[in-house]
C-alpha cells in the first residue's frame, strides 16, 4: 500500500537520519521541526548557532544589546532643521544679510552653478518655536504632536554627513558610503543578528509620499552581502510583497499540496545527493508559504481598535505614513529586526511643490501625528525599551535662503537634526549645539559614521567587528571611522 | 610559496643524510629561506630591519648581523645568537619571533644543522625579493606522476589525481550519462538537452561520442550567450544609466559583440585589446570600436545639481577597479586613497594607470547592424538620386526667379504681397541678402515643381531606417593632465602623473608616451604573470563552483593560495601557448575525467576535504538567474531561441518599476520576445526584473567576478507565483496533456524528464502519482477538461519548482 505523503516524509526523514548527514548540514531538515516547536528567541538562538539552513536565523550579538529591533523613519529629501528643531534667534535677527565669507570658505554646495553663492543671504525662520517637556527641547509650531513626546527622545542636533546630492547622500546615510554596491544598515543588521521572525523577512521597507526616494532600491540593498539580507519592500495595500499572491485559479489548498509535493521530491534528492543546499531550499519554501498568509495578515488592520487607528491618523492622514507607522509597530510585534519607512518629500528648495510654506506644512502634518503615535503606542505596549526608533533625513538645509519661485533652503551637510527614541537611548535628552546661525556644530559634532557606530552598539554589535570580506578587504558599515556617541544612551 | 609540513620533513630527511657540498645550494633556498620568510621578514626584511638585522639578503651580502652582533657563527650553533633567541635562552634579549609563537623544533633543528654545516649561502642565492607567487611568471610545470593512470584522460586529471592520491582520496565515479549530458548542455549553452539528445546517449557515452558532444556544444551559437553572459557580469553590463535617475541607454551592440567574439573564439588577447583600446587599433573597424563599450558600462549620473567632473572621476575609478579585477585579479582600487596596504601598488602607481583612462571622450556613435546597413543602403539608393535631383532644382531657382521676374506683371501683384513687390522692383544688385532670401522663399512657396519635389524628399527622409547607436571610447587629441588625488578626492589634486604601470609587474614596452593600446598590450603580454592565471581560474570557477584560487578577484598577498598551484600554472601556460584560445581550454576541462565525476556527497571525502577543494567529486550548483528562466522556458516549449538584438520585456509583477526614484512603465512584450532567454531581459539598474535579482543577478553597479548563490523564500515565491513562471507552467501542462500517453505515469515521466533530463525512480514516480490522484480528488467539482488542466497545471508547477530543475548536478 502506498504511503501517505506525510508518512513518506517521515520515512524519508528517518532514512536521512540513518545516513547521518544531519550532523554535517548543521540541523538541516531537523531544525525546521525543532524551530516550529521553539517559539522563543532563546531556544531558537541556541539551535541556530550552527544551523546552515536559515541564513537569517537569530544569532548572538557581540554583547548584551539595549535594543532588539529598529524602526527607522527616513525623512527623504532632507528636512529643514531650522524650521523644526534648531532654534536660532540670531539667524532671524540677521535675516536678509549676506552671510560672512568666513562661513563659506572651503565649502561646497549642490547647484553651485546656479550663482547661488552670490545671493546667499541668511534666512531666519518664520516659524514660532517653544520649549517643551522636562527637557525643554525647542520644537516649532509645525510639529505639535512631536512636541508632546520630547521627553521620550534623544535629539541629536549636530549630525554631519559627507555628500550633498540626494541619491549619494541617502546611500551614505544608509550604507556609510556614497558608492553604489555597499550593504545598507538593515542588511548589516540582519547579517549580524539574523531575525527573530519566522514568517516574514528580517528587513522590511515601507514607503509613502508623492514619489519613491531617490536612489530607490539600492537604499535598502544588500550590496556584497548575500541577497537574503536585502530589504523587502512591503506595500500597505494590494499585494504586500512581490509574487506573494498565489496565481489566479490556484486554491490555497492546491498551493499547499504543491509545496508539500516539492518538499517530498526535494527530500528524496537530498538523500540521493547529500547536498545541504536542498535542505535550505526546503526551509525556504516553508517560509515562503508562511509569508503568503502572514504578510496579508500583517497589513489587515481590521483587528486594530478605532482608538489606535485614530491615534495614528490612519484614515485622516492623507498619506500612507500613518498606516506605515502602525504597520511598523505590528512588524516589531512579529519580531522583524529592521523596519525602514521612507517618506517624501522634504526637499524644500523653494520651487513649485517644495516651498517652505504650504508644501512644508503639508509634509510636517503628514508625519507629525503618526510619529508621536508610534512612540506612545510602542511605550504603552512595553515595546519601546526593545525598539530603537530613528527619525531623520539624508542631510539638512542651509541657514541661507535659496531663491526659486519662492525662498527655500539648499542642501546642508554640516549640521542637521535627527531624533531617536527607545532602544536604550536616553529619554528627554538633547545632544549637540550649533553656532548662532546654525551653520556648523560647536559642541558634540556627530558624523554619520558615529551615528552608525552608535546604532550598531545599541543593537549589541561592535561596529569594528561586524565585517564582511569583499575584494580583498574587510568592509564595515563604518568603513574606517566611527566613534560611539555615548551621550546618546544610558 | 609556503611549504607544507610534509614537504618540509621530506626536505629535512634528505638534508640530514650527509649531503654533498654541491647540493647545499638547495639547502639554503629550499630549507632555510622559507623559514626566514615565514617568520622573520616581517621585521627583518626589505621594509623594516629591527635591530639593524636583515634576513632576506643573498650570497654577496656580508651583513648578516645587527646591532647585537652577528646572527650566527658558522659551525657553532650553540653560540649563535639566532639559535639562542629562537630557543628563548638568551639572558637579555627577548625570544624570537618577537611576541609570536616559537618555531617548531623541526625548524630550529634545520637551522642549527645548517649553521653546524658552515652556514653556507651558495653564490647562486640572490637577494630574496619575497616575491608573491602570483607576481612571478608561471612556468609550465611538469605533469606529475600518478598511480591510477587509467583514471586520467588529460593533463588536468594528473594534477588533480596527484593531490587526491597524496591525501589518500579516491576520486568519484563518472556521473550518470543523463546527468553528464545535462551538465555539458547547461555549462556550455545554458539550455538543457532535448529528448532526442538524451535518447542518443541512453546506452551511455563512448569516448568519441562524448567528444563530439563537446565539440557540437562549443560550436552552438548558444555557447556565446552562455559564456558571453559570464563576461558581461565582469563588464557590469546594463541597459540603463544607473544612479538615481537611471535613464535607459542603448548598449546591446556591445552585448552582441561579446556573444559574437565568444562564438568566434576570438583569442583572449585580442578580445582584451579590442575592449580596452579597439578605437586605437590601426584602421579600427566598427566592431572594434563597439568593443570599447566595455568601459562605457559605467554609470552616468543625470541628477540635477551635480558636479559632472566628480562623476567623470567616479567612472574612471570604476574603470580602474574593473580592469584590476577582470584582467589582473588585483584589488587596485585600494590604492585610490593611499598606498595599497598589502600589495605592491602605490598610490602614485594607481594614478599612473589612471592616466590611461583619463584621456577619452565618451561619444555615442551610429552603429548600424548588418541588417540596418542593408536597409540603409537600399534606402540611400532611393533617396540619393531624388535628393540630388532636388538639390539641382533648388540651385537652379535663382535663374528661375529671374525668368519669373521678367514676366512679372499686374495679375501677379494680386498674389504677391506688397513687400515682395517692393523687392522685385529693385534691381538684383541693390537687394540685401535678407531680401534675396525672402524672395527665394516666396518663390519656393509657389513653385509647383519645387513643392512636389520637396514633399517627396521629406517623405523619404522620414523613412530613413533607424540606426542603432553604441556607447564607445574615443581618445582625445588634447591630453588631459592627470594628477594624484589626495585621499582619492577629486577636489584635492596633487602632482601630475604620466601613464605607467606598477613596478612590481613586468615593464611596459613603448616608444612614445604610452596610451590605452600599450596598456592592452601590457595586459596581454606573455610576460604578464597574472592575466592568464586569472582568466583560467575564473573558467575553472564556472565549471567547478570554486576557483583554484578561491578569491578569484584577489591574487594579491591577501588572497587565498591556490588549492592546486601547479594545475593553475599549467592551465595558464597552456592557454597562452594555445594562442589564447578559450575554446581549446573549454574542451580540455570538459573532456577531463575530473569534470565528469559525479557530484554526489561522500562521507569519506567530506572527512578528508570538507570543502571539496581537491575535487574528489564535482560540485552541485544552483543555476544562474537567467538560466533558471531558460530551463523553464525550454521545459514548457516556449523558448524563443533567437540571438542578440535589443533587450526585451517579459512579464513582471506589478509595482516593480515604482520602486525606483523615477516611475517608469514596464510594458510586457506580447509577441515572441516575451519568451526570449533571460540574458535579453531589459536590465534597469535601479529596478532590475525581480526574477533576475532574486536569483542573484549582479547589480551592474560595479564589476562582478563571481555571483553569490543565495537560497531564499523570495526565490520560492518567484517560482511559485511570478506571472512569467506561471505562464510557463500553464504551457507546460498543455504540453504534457498533448502527449499521446497511455497513462499518468507516462505523462508525468515525460514532464519530469523535460525538467531534470532523467527518468524518475520508482519512489519519485509514486510521489508524483499520489499527488495527481490527490489533485483529482480535490478538483472533482470541475468539468473534466477544466479538471485535467488544473491537475496538470499543478503537476507542472511541482516539476518547475524542483531543486533539481534549477540545479546543475
Amino acid at each position: 500500500m502506498p504511503l501517505s505523503p506525510k508518512a513518506r516524509e517521515n520515512e524519508l526523514l528517518k532514512a536521512a537520519t540513518r545516513r547521518q548527514f544531519f550532523s554535517r548540514c548543521g540541523l538541516g531538515v531537523g531544525s525546521m521541526a525543532l524551530a516550529s516547536l521553539a517559539k522563543q528567541d532563546a531556544l531558537r538562538a541556541s539551535i541556530s548557532e550552527d544551523a546552515t539552513d536559515n541564513p537569517i536565523a537569530a544569532k548572538q550579538p557581540h554583547f548584551l544589546p539595549k535594543a532588539k529591533n529598529i524602526i527607522y523613519l527616513f525623512m527623504a529629501g532632507g528636512p529643514s532643521q531650522l524650521e523644526l528643531f534648531d532654534y536660532k534667534p540670531t539667524l532671524q535677527q540677521y535675516n536678509g544679510k549676506v552671510i560672512p565669507e568666513s562661513y563659506l570658505e572651503g565649502k561646497r554646495f549642490a547647484f553651485m552653478n546656479s550663482s547661488f553663492k552670490n545671493r546667499s543671504t541668511l534666512l531666519g525662520t518664520r516659524r514660532a518655536f517653544k520649549q517643551h517637556g522636562q527637557s525643554g527641547m525647542w520644537v516649532s509650531e509645525l510639529l505639535p504632536h512631536t512636541a508632546g513626546i520630547v521627553d521620550e527622545c534623544t535629539f541629536l542636533r549636530t549630525c554631519k554627513t559627507n555628500l550633498f546630492n540626494h541619491a549619494p547622500a541617502k546611500l551614505f546615510m544608509n550604507t556609510g558610503s556614497g558608492q553604489f554596491g555597499r550593504p545598507s544598515m538593515g542588511a548589516w543588521t540582519t547579517y549580524g543578528l539574523g531575525s527573530a521572525c519566522e514568517d516574514l523577512p528580517g528587513f522590511v521597507v515601507l514607503q509613502s509620499g508623492p514619489r519613491g526616494p531617490r536612489g530607490g532600491a539600492v537604499n535598502w540593498g544588500s550590496g556584497f552581502l548575500p541577497t537574503v539580507h536585502q530589504g523587502v519592500p512591503l506595500r500597505g495595500q494590494g499585494e504586500p510583497i512581490l509574487n506573494l499572491t498565489t496565481p489566479d485559479g490556484i486554491t490555497d489548498k492546491a498551493q499547499k499540496s504543491v509545496i508539500d509535493a516539492v518538499k517530498s521530491m526535494n527530500l528524496k534528492r537530498l538523500i540521493e545527493t547529500g547536498d545541504p543546499e536542498i535542505s535550505t531550499r526546503i526551509s525556504a519554501y516553508e517560509m515562503a508559504y508562511k509569508m503568503q498568509s502572514s504578510a496579508p495578515d500583517l497589513i489587515d488592520l481590521s483587528n486594530e481598535s478605532q482608538e489606535t487607528m485614530d491615534m495614528y491618523g490612519v484614515e485622516s492622514n492623507g498619506s500612507n505614513f500613518g498606516r506605515n507607522c502602525l504597520l511598523a509597530r505590528r512588524l516589531v510585534e512579529k519580531g522583524v529586526r529592521f523596519i525602514q519607512l521612507y517618506h517624501t518629500n522634504w526637499d524644500s528648495h523653494g520651487g513649485p511643490g517644495e516651498n517652505l510654506q504650504g508644501d512644508f506644512e503639508k509634509v510636517c502634518r503628514e508625519i507629525d501625528q503618526p510619529c508621536a503615535a508610534l512612540i506612545k503606542d510602542l511605550k504603552r505596549r512595553g515595546l519601546l525599551d526593545d525598539t530603537l526608533v530613528i527619525w531623520g533625513g539624508e542631510f539638512g538645509r542651509t541657514p541661507m535662503g535659496e531663491n526659486r519661485s519662492s525662498t527655500g533652503r539648499n542642501h546642508h551637510i554640516d549640521a542637521f537634526t535627527m531624533w531617536f527614541a527607545g532602544g536604550g537611548t536616553k529619554p528627554g535628552n538633547i545632544v549637540g549645539e550649533t553656532d548662532e546661525l546654525g551653520f556648523d556644530a560647536v559642541l558634540d559634532p556627530a558624523h554619520t559614521h558615529d551615528i552608525h557606530a552608535t546604532i550598531l552598539h545599541l543593537m549589541g554589535m561592535d561596529h569594528e567587528k561586524l565585517t564582511f570580506r569583499f575584494q580583498g578587504r574587510d568592509f564595515r558599515l563604518t568603513d574606517i571611522h566611527g566613534d560611539l556617541i555615548d551621550k546618546m544612551y544610558v | 610559496m609556503r611549504h607544507t609540513p610534509i614537504q618540509l620533513s621530506i626536505c629535512l630527511l634528505l638534508f640530514l643524510g650527509n649531503l654533498e657540498a654541491n647540493e647545499t645550494d638547495f639547502q639554503f633556498s629550499a630549507n632555510i629561506r622559507p623559514i626566514f620568510r615565514d617568520h622573520c621578514y616581517r621585521c627583518h626584511g626589505a621594509t623594516q630591519q629591527k635591530g639593524g638585522l636583515r634576513l632576506d639578503l643573498g650570497h654577496t651580502s656580508e651583513i648578516w648581523e645587527g646591532s647585537s652582533g652577528p646572527a650566527w657563527i658558522a659551525g657553532n650553533p650553540e653560540d649563535s645568537l639566532l639559535i639562542q633567541l629562537l630557543r628563548g635562552n638568551h639572558n637579555s634579549l627577548p625570544s624570537m619571533p618577537y611576541k609570536k609563537e616559537a618555531l617548531s623544533e623541526l625548524e630550529i633543528k634545520t637551522i642549527e644543522h645548517w649553521i653546524d654545516q658552515g652556514a653556507i649561502i651558495p653564490p647562486s642565492v640572490e637577494i630574496d625579493s619575497q616575491r608573491h607567487w602570483a607576481f612571478s611568471k608561471p612556468d609550465r610545470p611538469e605533469i606529475p606522476q600518478v598511480k591510477n593512470k587509467q583514471w586520467t584522460r588529460n593533463a588536468i586529471d594528473f594534477f588533480i589525481l596527484n593531490e587526491l592520491e597524496k591525501q589518500g582520496i579516491q576520486p568519484s565515479e563518472e556521473a550518470a550519462p543523463s546527468t553528464l549530458l545535462r551538465r555539458l548542455f547547461l555549462d556550455l549553452t545554458g539550455l538543457p538537452p532535448g529528448q532526442k539528445d538524451l535518447k542518443s546517449i541512453s546506452a551511455g557515452f563512448t569516448e568519441p561520442n562524448y567528444q563530439d558532444w563537446v565539440n557540437d556544444l562549443l560550436a552552438s551559437p548558444h555557447f556565446g550567450e552562455r559564456w558571453g553572459r559570464h563576461w558581461l557580469d565582469i563588464a557590469r553590463y546594463a541597459d540603463s544609466n544607473g544612479y538615481s535617475i537611471d535613464g535607459a541607454r542603448t548598449m546591446w551592440r556591445y552585448r552582441d559583440w561579446v556573444i559574437q567574439a565568444v562564438n568566434d573564439d576570438m583569442p583572449f588577447d585580442q578580445f582584451t585589446t579590442e575592449q580596452i583600446a579597439g578605437d586605437l587599433l590601426p584602421h579600427a573597424t566598427l566592431d572594434q570600436i563597439i568593443a570599447t563599450g566595455f568601459h562605457r558600462n559605467t554609470q552616468i549620473n543625470q541628477e540635477g545639481g551635480i558636479d559632472p567632473e566628480q562623476f567623470r572621476m567616479e567612472s574612471i575609478f570604476d574603470r580602474m577597479a574593473t580592469t584590476g579585477a577582470a584582467f589582473l585579479g588585483l584589488t587596485i582600487g585600494c590604492a585610490q586613497c593611499h598606498d595599497h596596504k598589502f600589495d605592491p601598488v602605490s598610490q602614485e602607481e594607481y594614478y599612473r594607470m589612471f592616466a590611461f583612462f583619463n584621456n577619452q571622450d565618451e561619444p555615442n556613435i551610429p552603429a548600424p547592424t548588418y541588417k540596418e546597413s542593408m536597409k540603409l543602403i537600399s534606402w540611400e539608393q532611393k533617396y540619393n538620386p531624388l535628393k540630388s535631383k532636388f538639390d539641382i532644382y533648388e540651385n537652379s531657382l535663382p535663374d528661375k526667379i529671374w525668368n519669373w521676374e521678367k514676366f512679372f506683371d499686374e495679375k501677379d501683384t494680386e498674389v504677391a504681397p506688397a513687400e515682395i513687390k517692393a523687392i522685385i522692383e529693385k534691381i538684383p544688385q541693390e537687394r540685401s541678402k535678407e531680401e534675396s532670401k525672402q524672395l527665394l522663399e516666396h518663390f519656393k512657396k509657389h513653385d509647383v515643381t519645387y513643392l512636389a519635389l520637396s514633399k517627396q524628399v521629406n517623405k523619404l527622409q522620414r523613412q530613413r531606417p533607424r540606426i542603432t547607436t553604441a556607447m564607445v571610447l574615443k581618445e582625445r587629441t588634447e591630453m588631459r593632465e592627470t594628477h594624484l588625488l589626495i585621499k582619492g578626492d577629486f577636489t584635492r589634486p596633487d602632482k601630475t602623473m604620466s601613464p605607467g604601470v606598477p613596478k612590481t609587474l613586468h615593464p611596459m614596452e613603448t616608444e612614445s608616451e604610452a596610451n590605452r593600446l600599450d596598456l592592452a598590450k601590457w595586459i596581454t603580454s606573455p610576460e604578464n604573470p597574472l592575466t592568464a592565471r586569472v582568466v583560467m581560474n575564473r573558467m575553472w570557477q564556472q565549471y567547478f563552483g570554486n576557483g583554484i584560487v578561491e578569491t578569484e578577484n584577489d591574487f594579491g598577498t591577501q588572497g587565498s593560495l591556490p588549492s592546486n598551484p601547479a594545475l593553475l600554472d599549467w592551465l595558464a601556460v597552456e592557454f597562452m601557448e594555445s594562442g589564447w584560445s578559450m575554446k581549446k581550454m573549454h574542451r580540455l576541462i570538459t573532456q577531463s575525467t575530473t569534470y565528469r565525476q559525479s557530484s554526489k556527497f561522500r562521507q569519506d571525502l567530506y572527512d578528508k576535504d570538507p570543502r571539496n577543494l581537491l575535487l574528489g567529486r564535482q560540485n552541485r550548483v544552483r543555476l544562474e538567474s537567467e538560466i533558471v528562466r531558460d530551463v523553464a522556458l525550454q521545459a514548457s516549449g516556449l523558448l524563443e531561441p533567437s540571438i542578440g538584438g535589443p533587450s526585451v520585456h517579459p512579464p513582471q509583477p506589478k509595482g516593480v518599476m515604482g520602486l525606483g526614484q523615477v516611475q517608469r512603465n514596464w510594458k510586457a512584450n506580447q509577441d515572441e520576445r516575451r519568451f526570449r532567454r533571460g540574458m535579453y531581459t531589459f536590465f534597469w539598474r535601479a529596478t532590475p526584473h525581480p526574477a533576475l535579482s532574486v536569483f542573484d543577478s549582479p547589480d551592474a553597479f560595479s564589476t562582478c567576478t563571481r555571483r553569490i548563490r543565495s537560497n531564499t523564500p523570495l526565490q520560492a515565491l518567484a517560482l511559485l507565483n511570478d506571472p512569467a513562471f506561471h505562464e510557463m507552467a500553464e504551457q507546460f501542462a498543455l504540453l504534457m496533456l498533448d502527449q499521446s500517453a497511455e497513462n499518468d505515469s507516462e505523462r508525468v515521466t515525460f514532464g519530469f524528464k523535460r525538467c531534470t533530463s532523467r527518468l524518475p525512480d520508482s519512489d519519485e514516480l509514486e510521489v508524483m502519482l499520489e499527488f495527481i490522484s490527490q489533485q483529482r480528488k480535490s478538483t472533482k467539482s470541475l468539468d473534466s477538461i477544466k479538471q485535467q488542466k488544473t491537475v496538470w497545471l499543478n503537476v507542472a508547477r511541482v516539476l518547475l519548482n524542483l531543486d533539481e530543475t534549477i540545479t546543475r548536478e
